[in-house]
């Protein structure tokens, strides 16, 4: 993160310096829009991170499906969902992933109004 | 000459054009927020626009993060639906207006509003939302032409409110110094609270929703004076889309009307409000 991007508790400021950090992840991530390349990856995950050039570590996130650790590592919400959806799994169920909950619990709080940070 | 005759805020969540494309406007989920909506609806049908100027950001679809545009406008003659991954959304090609983008663009390049330029562009739900809260039975085509105005709000720097209701007065003034009669309605999409990743997921700030919405019509300029940082921590990191309903509010004159408000939680993770105004001109 750059020295002059605000700094939030609890929260990602997605900036330039993250994103070329996180750049092969976002760009892997970003390639499963497309059906045949969701095809390639699913038949084999690990050569699909080699050809993109993930780093260890963005590369063990990705395989164990490690979302934080992804979102650490320089990863952008709006690339980093298109691999959850090939997973088929919800912007809630990152949700829950992120504050510890279930899928339904943090659909719960969000139906209750939303989750209140004074 | 061409006059705006009125602006639409709105959140553009997909899932809510997903409710639409796959018929669950009635589930008990999802009906508060479209009843919300049927009065704006039926008062924008009544004013139909030659032209739409819908103010949104893309969503990691059209544009990758190779290059990454603060403010771009469309000037292309047609816009097709991108596929986000699971199938392009069932709404029709969006059709452009390229001689009033071609205008807009050297306009706004005089007022030192310096427009990266886009001859082809896919337009994910960012605008498509946006177009089906105006409008959610189509037909074959959209009721009007769109010129997209694209704005960076998921890479710091963003541009600062401030700046985003000066575009959206130059725009405004564009608008207004097209020699021929076109009725121009001016979107602006995005908003309003939410945080989809981090400790903070699920952020919904209430409070200050309430506030943007009584302020975007009579205070802009106390929501321009909001720093990024303020829209990242009371509206999410993803909240900071709000800043475009000030270009929207730049492109209107100071005398309008409100027609419709109406304010939902949640729709998935975010929380959604549209306001509608009439602009009763100068």
């Amino acid at each position: 993160m750059s020295s002059s991007t605000p700094q939030v508790p609890g929260t990602y400021v997605f900036d330039a310096a993250e994103s070329r950090r996180g750049r092969a992840l976002n760009r892997l991530c970003g390639s499963l829009k497309d059906a045949e390349n969701r095809e390639r990856f699913k038949a084999d995950e690990a050569a699909y991170c080699d050809v993109y050039g993930l780093d260890a570590q963005q590369r063990d996130a990705v395989l164990s499906r490690d979302w934080t650790r992804m979102m650490d590592l320089g990863g952008s919400i709006f690339y980093v969902f298109k691999l959850a959806m090939v997973d088929e799994k919800s912007m809630q169920y990152l949700g829950g992933v992120f504050t510890g909950m279930t899928t339904e619990e943090f659909a719960e709080a969000l139906r209750a109004g939303g989750r209140s940070f004074g | 000459m061409a006059e705006v005759i009125w602006g639409l805020a709105t959140s553009h969540v997909p899932s809510i054009g997903a409710a639409m494309d796959h018929g669950k406007t009635e589930d008990p989920y999802w009906r508060p927020l479209f009843d919300g909506y049927a009065p704006a609806r039926a008062w924008m049908a009544r004013h139909t626009p030659d032209v739409a100027v819908v103010i949104y950001n893309d969503h990691a679809n059209a544009l990758d993060m190779s290059v990454t545009p603060t403010f771009a406008l469309g000037t292309a003659p047609s816009y097709r639906v991108a596929d986000e991954g699971w199938g392009s959304r069932p709404v029709p090609v969006v059709t452009g207006a390229p001689e009033f983008s071609d205008h807009l663009v050297g306009s706004l390049v005089d007022a030192s509003f310096d427009m990266t330029v886009y001859q082809e562009l896919d337009v994910d739900h960012g605008l498509t939302v946006p177009l089906s809260v105006y409008c959610p039975d189509p037909g074959e085509s959209w009721p009007c032409a769109v010129v997209p105005l694209l704005v960076n709000v998921i890479q710091y720097p963003q541009p600062t409110a401030a700046r985003c209701l000066a575009l959206g007065r130059a725009l405004g003034e564009a608008i207004r110094s097209f020699p021929e009669d076109l009725k121009v309605a001016v979107f602006g999409t995005g908003g309003m609270s939410h945080q989809l990743a981090g400790a903070r997921a699920g952020l919904i700030n209430q409070d200050f929703d309430r506030m943007y919405l009584d302020a975007i019509e009579h205070a802009p300029e106390k929501l321009a004076a909001l720093t990024r940082e303020e829209y990242i921590r009371e509206a999410g990191s993803e909240g900071i889309e709000l800043i475009m309903w000030l270009i929207m509010r730049g492109a209107l004159g100071p005398r309008i009307r409100r027609v419709h408000e109406t304010y939902h939680v949640p729709a998935s993770n975010t929380a959604a409000g549209m306001v509608l105004f009439e602009n009763l001109g100068r």
